[in-house]
């Protein structure tokens, strides 16, 4: 029941795409909200790209609907293509030309003239730091640089809605925060992003609301927040001095985070997944607890971790249990 | 995963800091000039087949080295036994030699497209709101200059070889342009493949197939009557031997009417048919 006050920049319903016998989309729906970031999490092979290239029009799905600001993808393909953008996930740009040449041949394929172009790719060259680099080949430069260039053409038109496709794969860390801040300004500026990962924590970062994506399907939608409350807020990993007290630290743990405890490869790690906020207690007060009661047994912890739910314990969760109520409650809300 | 490591990916990059002004700055949304046309559109991506000349030059040695091999083999190696003398061969040859090369060139249109739509690049091109067929006419353009460059080539070891063309300079420069229209129309073939076969090898695979039979089997080394009657019923349609018969016709100065308007009409027949196979596929990869 969604409230007509909402403009949807994206609206799937049922998208449908085989290739031979996988079906790489089984019947997904999606509702973007316009001018925010919506993420598509998802290991690889989950159906994520294919989600995109049909929404881009680069391909027509099999069955469904699927509309862009209210333009149907397949029926007004060129409507859509006026409003979107493309950042592939391996590079869209040609790697023969210059970041000049790239930029000025986009620009007057979407309309300028010729000297306009060259001002409007130089603009996009000094605001994405790649001046320098104008006047050498694309295939010379870094991992960075390209996905900048390659984000840098998608912007040329301003388009409404940016498609953004595993756009830090395989980046540096610092290369990865500057492509979330030039996210981040994107969309202050008013351009809805759709982005495919992998990494929970950058659709953390990054997305208001999240699809989960697996096989086709999306087996979770929602905020972060509620997202990660159906999973857990985290995991506690710790190595204990004595791997003899291994048994009773796991008692231990396992009383204290009221949840399930696995004993690593490692003869004195433990891990543990922190419930969250389900007791309204916050996840970082569940293990501090946890610690107070190992030193209180008198167990030595050498090292102590709280970190985020990794993709994998997200999909545990929410493949362990497929019908799990979280779904309807976060669709409903 | 701890949460030290998480906060020091958050320190600041050193080299380049997006700013949220600059950025700003150039996502603002100004006027945004209108749509292309069909024409601009197309020649904006025959610029970019010219700048990839410039930046990869090696791609015109199949359209420089290829044809004066050509040339010289053939010239050599069957001049004295078919016509007695190679200077002589020449004048039956050459045209045939330059309609061969120019023909196996248009190969290159659907390789070319096929490592396009293997990098990525046609994922951005095709999401462009441009005519469609656009980015194709472009790069069919662009190897246009490249069969003008390959038949310039051969023309030129031609008539250092001893090639007179009784036709003159207008005959010639009218058979150079009705071979790159052909070439022009024939690429269409090549685009088709381009996009349906999966690697630039069967591609490669694919030309050679039609190509040596198609070129081989027609006017261009020897007098089809000589040939037995199955073989030169086919030499007869093959659109290769309209070609040279025109084209020969055109450089000694006599233009063989059937022959051209057969060549137009074969031409025509194949940009609609293949053109249209092409869109189809292009609009479903």
């Amino acid at each position: 029941m969604s409230t007509p006050t909402t403009d949807l920049a994206i609206e799937a319903s049922g998208l449908v795409k085989a290739f031979g016998a996988t079906r790489a989309l089984d019947g997904i729906d999606l509702a973007v909200p316009a001018g925010t970031v919506y993420g598509l999490l998802g290991p690889n092979g989950a159906g994520k790209t294919t989600a995109v290239r049909v929404l881009a029009t680069l391909l027509r799905p099999d069955r469904g609907d699927a509309r862009v600001f209210g333009h149907h993808v397949v029926r007004e393909a060129d409507a859509v293509r006026g409003k979107v953008s493309l950042t592939g996930q391996y590079a869209s740009v040609d790697e023969d030309l210059t970041g000049m040449e790239n930029l000025a041949l986009l620009s007057r394929l979407l309309g300028y003239r010729k000297p306009a172009a060259r001002d409007r790719a130089a603009e996009l060259l000094a605001a994405f730091g790649l001046t320098e680099a104008a006047d050498r080949q694309v295939k010379k430069y870094s991992g960075g640089m390209r996905r900048r260039l390659d984000i840098a053409a998608s912007i040329l038109n301003t388009p409404e809605l940016l498609f953004l496709d595993e756009p830090t794969s395989g980046l540096d860390p610092r290369s990865r925060s500057q492509v979330w801040e030039i996210v981040r300004s994107v969309v202050g500026h008013g351009t809805t992003v759709l982005l495919t990962t992998q990494y929970l924590d950058e659709a953390d970062r990054l997305a208001g609301r999240i699809a989960v994506i697996d096989h086709g399907q999306v087996i979770a939608e929602g905020t972060t927040g509620e997202l990660k409350s159906s999973v857990g807020a985290g995991t506690v990993h710790l190595r204990l001095r004595d791997p003899g007290r291994r048994p009773e630290a796991g008692r231990v743990l396992a009383e204290t985070l009221r949840a399930p405890v696995q004993a690593q490869a490692d003869p004195v790690a433990l891990a543990g997944r922190v419930a969250g906020d389900e007791h309204g207690v916050e996840a970082g007060q569940l293990a501090a607890r946890a610690l107070a009661e190992l030193a209180a047994a008198g167990i030595v912890v050498d090292h102590f971790s709280l970190g985020q739910p990794s993709l994998d314990e997200v999909f545990l969760v929410l493949t362990d249990r497929p019908a799990e109520p979280a779904t309807d409650e976060m669709e409903a809300a | 995963m701890s949460t030290t490591t998480a906060t020091e990916t958050r320190t600041p990059p050193a080299v380049y800091v997006p700013s949220a002004e600059t950025l700003g700055a150039v996502l603002a949304p100004g006027v945004r000039p209108p749509r292309p046309g069909p024409l601009s559109a197309s020649l904006s991506f025959g610029w970019r087949a010219m700048l990839r000349i410039k930046h990869v030059p090696e791609q015109l040695f199949d359209v420089t080295a290829f044809p004066i091999i050509m040339t010289l083999m053939f010239t050599y190696l069957f001049g004295g036994a078919l016509a007695g003398s190679t200077r002589e061969y020449l004048q039956y040859l050459l045209p045939g030699i330059l309609v061969t090369s120019v023909v196996m060139i248009t190969m290159y249109t659907g390789v070319g497209l096929n490592t396009d739509i293997e990098k990525g690049v046609f994922d951005r091109f095709r999401s462009l709101p441009v005519w469609r067929p656009a980015a194709l006419v472009g790069m069919i353009l662009g190897d246009m200059l490249r069969y003008v460059l390959a038949a310039m080539v051969i023309l030129a070891v031609g008539l250092v070889l001893g090639f007179r063309p009784a036709g003159g300079v207008a005959g010639v420069a009218a058979a150079i342009g009705l071979l790159v229209v052909f070439s022009f129309a024939f690429s269409w073939v090549w685009t088709m493949f381009g996009l349906i076969l999966r690697s630039e090898r069967s591609v490669m695979g694919v030309s050679m197939l039609v190509l040596f039979p198609l070129t081989f089997l027609s006017n261009v080394f020897v007098q089809p009557a000589t040939m037995p009657g199955w073989l030169q019923a086919f030499v007869e349609v093959n659109p290769i031997t309209q070609l040279v018969a025109a084209v020969r016709s055109l450089m000694a100065g006599a233009p063989d009417a059937g022959a051209i308007t057969w060549v137009l009409v074969a031409g025509a027949v194949l940009a609609v048919v293949f053109g249209s196979l092409t869109m189809y596929r292009y609009n479903r990869v």
